[in-house]
């Protein structure tokens, strides 16, 4: 049960940090609302609902990215990094914490994205919606691992794109096929396996990457 | 070693009866299963680092990598002049086994950014184990995803001529199999060599400083 209250109270700090200083959720909220804007144009007249789909999942996933990048700076800037790795809590239980908070901060923006879409573009069902949640899930697990490991290198900005896109592929892969096939079920196994997968293999190897 | 491979070469046009672009299969294909192999090997040695935190395997594993991100890059090569000789085009989305190719060509490609921005050691040997980790568990998430993918994306796929293999041919596959692995392994311990003497080097020259 202690694992769960540090889990909490780092989710609560990353909250609270956010609403003293609102550093990133603004910007991710402006940031997925002009992408929305900018695919109008870039959709050429007449494109299918399709398209518009593809591209839903380009201003999700690079709205994820936005987020990401800001998960640890508050840690670097300050050296809370050092002291919570030194705290006689799990490891691991940083990672979740930064996990959930990351995940809070995505799903309220979609909060306000996802009518947006709908309202400009084209009508969302359950399973797309599903889909969403399912798939944002599975990137703040690897994001926030991934922007760990960034945040040490020297151009961390540069890098952590470049390390999340190819892990997201299978994650746009489902939430694609959730939201346009048909059968969007087995697109949500495949967004469910995924998550799990990879969220004990971060859960596990968090540890290695923050210890020097 | 050299031998093997010019035998592979030599043997493989003589029963190739379905044309000449048949004859890559012989190379394209054990390239492919050599670059898999590699990246396992190398996820094998990073689980080995984080397991007994021995620090030679994290070397091993990077060498490793870079082998099968070169044979990733030949496998992209070949698959792509096949894809031209047979479909009629230099790239076709609908190939599972080159768009899986295309994923883990980034995947690798992002791991030497990651490797060369971090600072030399223990951080570093351990942030890039756990992301080659990743590597091997995204390859077969990846190839069901491409699976799945090829439906709403690719209606009609294309069909491939049959692997349907005659003993000759089964043999000379083989043989070429064993030639690139062994090409793989030997190009591995030389590399291993030239980095562990280049680390010896610099340890030397700070000692003596």
């Amino acid at each position: 049960m202690t694992y769960l209250a540090d889990v909490a109270a780092l989710t609560r700090k990353d909250l609270r940090v956010e609403l003293r200083a609102r550093d990133t959720l603004p910007a991710m909220l402006l940031f997925v609302l002009s992408t929305l804007v900018v695919f109008h144009f870039a959709l050429p007249e007449g494109a299918r609902d399709d398209a518009a789909y593809g591209l839903l999942w380009v201003a999700i996933v690079f709205t994820a990215l936005l987020g990401l990048a800001r998960a640890w700076v508050p840690e670097q800037e300050h050296g809370v990094l050092d002291g919570l790795v030194l705290a006689p809590s799990d490891r691991s239980a940083i990672w979740l914490g930064k996990t959930l908070a990351t995940l809070a901060f995505l799903l309220a923006t979609q909060i306000v994205a996802l009518p947006a879409f709908v309202l400009f573009f084209a009508p969302l069902g359950a399973t797309a919606l599903a889909g969403v949640v399912l798939a944002d899930i599975g990137i703040c697990a690897v994001g926030s691992l991934m922007a760990a490991m960034a945040a040490a290198a020297r151009s961390r900005e540069v890098l952590l794109p470049l390390l999340v896109l190819p892990l997201a592929i299978p994650l746009i892969v489902g939430g694609v096929g959730a939201a346009i096939s048909p059968e969007g079920e087995r697109y949500l196994l495949l967004l469910v396996l995924y998550d799990g997968v990879f969220a004990v293999l971060s859960w596990a190897s968090f540890e290695y990457v923050v210890t020097e | 070693m050299g031998l093997a491979l010019v035998l592979a070469l030599i043997v493989a046009p003589e029963d190739a009866d379905q044309g000449i672009s048949q004859r890559i299969f012989y190379i394209h294909v054990p390239i492919a299963l050599t670059a898999y192999f590699c990246f396992g090997l190398g996820a094998w040695k990073a689980l080995l680092l984080l397991w007994r935190g021995n620090e030679r395997n994290d070397l091993e594993s990077y060498v490793a990598i870079h082998q099968g991100t070169i044979f990733g890059a030949l496998t992209l090569i070949t698959g792509s002049i096949w894809a031209r000789a047979s479909w009629d085009v230099w790239w076709s989305w609908s190939s599972n086994q080159l768009v899986l190719f295309l994923v883990l060509f980034l995947f690798y490609c992002a791991y030497f950014m990651l490797r060369f921005s971090l600072e030399e050691g223990p951080r570093r040997a351990r942030s890039s184990a756990v992301y080659a980790l990743f590597g091997v568990v995204l390859i077969p998430i990846s190839f069901l995803a491409i699976r799945l993918a090829e439906d709403f994306i690719h209606p009609t796929v294309f069909t491939r001529e049959g692997p349907q293999m005659t003993g000759l041919m089964f043999a000379t596959f083989c043989l070429s199999w064993a030639a690139v692995t062994l090409l793989a392994y030997v190009l591995y311990r030389v590399e291993l060599a030239g980095k562990r003497l280049d680390a010896d080097l610099r340890e030397l020259r700070e000692v003596l400083q």
